[in-house]
């Protein structure tokens, strides 16, 4: 039975469930006027969340229920950043959806969910947990995708969401339920205390390609990132702000405690897995990206690119490898918002801003913009001294570390050919003359201004002094 | 004095200069002017108190400075500077300030822009030049592409857009592998502090693999043969003052870092494969001197025969190898990288000056084409006078500048091997030849085009400018011994260093 320690220790989760209760409750009584409370009270819920998990992480590493769930300095970092692109998503987001008329309540609910499915599946420590968490996280953004009713590109994109979505869920339960016949246990410590002696090691394996294939799907790495560039087009910017940022952090969460707390004893059979999605999709998402005219389509193959320097971390197995991975999330989803955000900053009713023609002569409208938007896309590109390129030195030294100077060589060889799509960017916004017709111009509202100098600015403060953060990262390994 | 972090001041200083200038905003472009003209004189007074203070005499680094930049890399905020760098530095900082006064009234358009740009680009190649720790090296190596990238993207010329991708790409492509082979020494050393990894010791494999992820870098930079054809795209597209800083101090990046890199940490590979850099040269010495002959744009004719100057550069530094088997006391091997280093400064000077007189034309005509020209002499008779003597000191008269260099890279050169020595010179009737027939062209003869009748002498702030370039020219043509004994003791060093096998 769960005692009150239990729930203690759930207390971050169990506070973010019934706050976000209230919320809902509140919007369907409130009127139409007083819909912005709710943005306040969800960015207050955020805070208190927030500040709930590092008292909770204060009291050290604990578990409940019976090892279900973990508390742990790898989730507090995860949640942390994960809470903290939210409010970024949030404050973004809220004159792009009064524009549009997108229902408020729902859009800040929805993203609730899908944030406590991201703290759940983080603190995963069973095999159960990961599932729930991930259904949370992943139904959550079905629905967001969808949320635009009017959109018949929303719709489409959200079924295709949906139904591969549902087919990689399948894919990662049944791979899960192979484990969990080849050791007995849905509990990771103890399949990790397992997998020496269980005598069924091909099913073992087998077990761990699917889990690979759900892993994979999750980030978007090629070849199961087809859904990727479709449901960030079709969604609603504000909602592809938030699916380009958080779920990477719950993927990389799930794909540590599966693959490093689970089954660390099988590195020799999941690294050339990663390795060979790494490679796929760096070369997929470089190369594709190179002929999009739409920005945020060009931005999902660059994501597909990034979840490959992710892998480089990840495949690496090792401590450094890891905290690496879990830094170029970190670095990725800032970067993500920022990104989505000069869009969301640029659009209004009527104007989506999401073609890369249409940030022409940006630097002449507003040269402030055009600059952080410059700075986002050289931190993207991994150019020093942003923080992206810190990011990728850190996977590539973990790869060269783990003896895969090829795989390294591959990264250096795909960034080449990345810079030339973010230069694309930086060449539309400083040296093209704005079109007569272009009705270029900044959002007025002065959060989304504020939050968003912040974010971009941040990738070049942290780009000078990430130490501490690294530092950070791998003492969540250090154990 | 040594108390004060006179390195970082320095590389800080235009940066955070950077910052007033960008605030004046474009309505204010007189504002953004003069603010950038006192910080870059104010860096220019700080480097040369750090010239003051410098000890010639010692080969050791001096105004060092190190912090903790990252702990869990090991990595440094270190800077430090020998005899090498001082005189590099001194370049940057002189070059700019002619950039901010030549820029003065061209560029028009977003101004603070411009001017902050040009600043950010000098703090970035201090910091180059400054930096002891490979990774901060490194940030700084990268970093100052994005101000140039710029620079010749919003202030270039028609094809601009292709130029300024073309070189970034191009540069980037080579430093990435220098970022893989600079990891393999920190995972094997456990540091990126430069001295360190110049110490560490390195089979001949390992050399041979980063010797050439270190050539691809710098090879791109400084550019030699096959890889410089970004180079008269940039130049060609680049407004004037691109051009200069280009030419004048970006390209000596890449000699520096061979100097830092390349010949300390592999020099068994370096000596292995010095053939191939040696050959490199001296095509890009004959053959890029050949090109320049027949180009029509007198930009692309500069940019080659860049190309052919810092083809004696890399041969000076390389044939050191040969030399040091020969004569094992290392004089003359000296002597090579002596010349490579007085040959870097000396092509600083002329070439920012080329590049400055072209600029005057272009303000004027607004072309570039060779057969747009002739007869200045008759309506621009002071800025004759300055286009004959930079046309002198490109092709290495005796007096000037560009004849030091030259003379003492052939000289070492003919130690080494009189073949090479023979084949180098030939610089000496081609860089002639392309040079003079580019001022008898443009600058003699009678004018027969009436938009040439119409053209203005050069004005006060043009003259100034081009005669702060002829000064230099000329007192490092007729006593350059303070530049050579500022650098003795460095190269000495980096020669005895050089001597010693690391397998």
């Amino acid at each position: 039975m769960p005692n009150l320690n239990d729930i203690l220790t759930l207390l971050p989760e169990a506070y973010l469930t019934g706050a976000i209760c209230v919320l809902l409750l509140l919007d369907a009584f409130i009127s139409e006027r007083q819909r912005a409370a709710v943005h306040w009270l969800a960015l207050l819920v955020l805070g208190v969340t927030a500040l709930l998990v590092v008292s909770g992480q204060l009291q050290g590493t604990a578990s409940a229920f019976g090892g279900m769930y973990l508390r742990d300095p790898l989730a507090e970092i995860l949640k942390l950043a994960a809470i903290t692109v939210t409010a970024i998503v949030f404050l973004l987001a809220r004159p792009y959806l009064e524009d549009r008329r997108i229902a408020f309540g729902e859009f800040h609910t929805l993203t609730l969910f899908a944030l406590l499915g991201v703290m759940l599946l983080v603190s995963a420590g069973s095999l159960i947990m990961i599932y729930l968490g991930l259904e949370l996280l992943t139904l959550s953004s079905y629905a967001l995708v969808a949320l635009n009713r009017d959109s018949p590109l929303s719709s489409e994109a959200a079924i295709k969401y949906f139904v591969l979505g549902a087919l990689s869920s399948g894919l990662l339960l049944y791979g899960m339920s192979m484990i969990y016949g080849a050791t007995g246990t849905l509990d990771l410590a103890a399949i990790r205390m397992m997998v020496p002696m269980t005598p069924h090691h091909g099913l073992l394996v087998f077990g761990l390609v699917f889990l690979i294939v759900g892993i994979a799907f999750k980030f978007g790495a090629a070849p199961f990132h087809m859904w990727l560039p479709d449901v960030y087009d079709g969604s609603p910017t504000a909602v592809t702000a938030f699916i380009g940022s958080a779920p990477k952090l719950a993927a990389v969460g799930m794909a540590l405690r599966l693959l490093d707390m689970g089954l660390p004893e099988l590195v020799r059979d999941w690294q050339p897995m990663l390795a060979v999605l790494a490679v796929l999709s760096l070369a997929i998402g470089s190369l594709l990206a190179i002929v999009q005219t739409s920005l945020k389509r060009m931005l999902a193959y660059s994501t597909i690119a990034h979840m490959g320097y992710l892998f480089l971390g990840l495949s690496a197995g090792t401590a450094f490898g890891n905290a690496a991975a879990v830094f170029y999330a970190i670095a990725y989803a800032l970067m993500a918002t920022a990104a989505f955000g000069i869009i969301l900053a640029l659009s209004r009713a009527g104007f989506e801003a999401d073609q890369i023609d249409d940030l022409k002569g940006l630097n002449q409208r507003s040269p402030w913009f055009a600059a952080l938007m410059a700075i986002t896309m050289f931190s993207l590109a991994g150019v020093p001294p942003l923080f992206g390129f810190f990011a990728k030195l850190l996977v590539l030294q973990a790869a060269i570390n783990a003896g895969m100077l090829w795989l390294a060589l591959a990264g250096a060889v795909f960034a080449i050919i990345g810079l030339y799509y973010y230069l694309r960017v930086v060449k539309v916004m400083y040296f093209d003359k704005p079109a007569a017709d272009s009705i270029l111009a900044v959002s007025t509202n002065l959060p989304l201004r504020w939050v968003l100098s912040v974010n971009a600015l941040a990738l070049l403060v942290l780009g000078v002094l990430w130490g501490p953060l690294f530092d950070w990262c791998l003492r969540a390994f250090s154990a | 004095m040594s108390s004060w972090p006179l390195l970082s001041l320095l590389v800080w200083l235009p940066i955070v200069g950077a910052l007033p200038v960008l605030l004046a905003g474009a309505r204010r472009p007189r504002a953004a002017r003069w603010i950038a003209l006192l910080v870059s004189l104010a860096t220019f007074a700080v480097s040369l108190l750090m010239l003051h203070g410098f000890n010639a005499d010692s080969g050791a680094m001096q105004f060092t400075e190190s912090h903790v930049w990252i702990a869990a890399l090991n990595a440094h905020y270190a800077l430090g500077v020998d005899g090498i760098s001082v005189a590099l530095i001194l370049l940057t900082t002189f070059t700019t300030i002619l950039v901010i006064v030549g820029a003065w009234e061209v560029i028009q358009d977003k101004v603070h822009q411009y001017m902050a740009a040009m600043l950010v680009l000098e703090a970035l190649m201090l910091g180059v030049f400054c930096a002891l720790d490979a990774l901060l090296f490194y940030v700084f190596f990268e970093a100052m592409l994005i101000p140039m990238f710029i620079i010749i993207g919003v202030w270039g010329g028609p094809r601009r857009v292709y130029a300024t991708i073309k070189f970034f790409i191009y540069t980037f492509f080579g430093s990435i592998f220098m970022l893989i082979g600079l990891i393999y020494l920190y995972l094997k050393a456990g540091t990126f502090d430069i001295a360190t990894l110049q110490a560490l010791r390195l089979t001949l494999p390992e050399q041979t693999w980063l010797f050439f992820a270190f050539l691809l870098a710098f090879a791109v930079k400084v550019p030699m043969v096959p890889v410089h054809t970004w180079l008269p795209d940039a130049h060609v597209e680049a407004p004037t003052g691109g051009s200069v800083v280009l030419a004048a101090v970006m390209l000596k990046v890449g000699g520096y870092g061979f100097i830092r890199f390349s010949l300390p940490i592999t020099p068994d590979a370096s000596a292995h494969y010095a053939w191939l850099v040696i050959a490199l040269s001296l095509i890009a010495v004959v053959y890029i001197g050949y090109v320049a002959l027949v180009q029509e744009d007198m930009k692309k004719l500069v940019a080659y025969s860049s190309i052919a100057h810092m083809g004696f550069v890399t041969l000076g530094l390389f044939t050191v190898f040969a030399l040091l088997r020969s004569s094992p006391d290392g004089v003359m091997a000296s002597l090579g990288v002596q010349g490579a280093m007085v040959q870097m400064i000396s092509h600083g000077f002329v070439s920012g000056a080329m590049f400055t007189c072209i600029g005057v034309m272009y303000d004027r005509l607004h072309t570039r084409q060779i057969k747009d020209y002739g007869g200045l002499v008759n309506v621009m008779p002071w800025f004759a006078v300055f286009m004959v003597f930079f046309g002198m000191a490109n092709a290495g008269l005796p007096g000037t500048s560009g004849f030091v260099g030259e003379f003492m890279v052939i000289l070492s050169s003919f130690a080494a091997d009189p073949w090479i020595a023979l084949v180098a010179a030939f610089t000496l009737i081609i860089g002639a030849a392309y040079t003079l027939w580019l001022v008898k062209r443009v600058v003699w003869g009678e004018v027969t085009r009436p938009q040439v009748a119409a053209m203005k002498d050069i004005n006060a702030r043009e003259a100034f400018v081009l005669g702060a370039f002829a000064l230099a020219v000329l007192a490092l043509g007729v006593w350059p011994e303070p530049l050579v004994h500022l650098m003795n003791a460095s190269v000495t060093g980096l020669v005895q260093k050089l001597a010693l096998s690391k397998v």
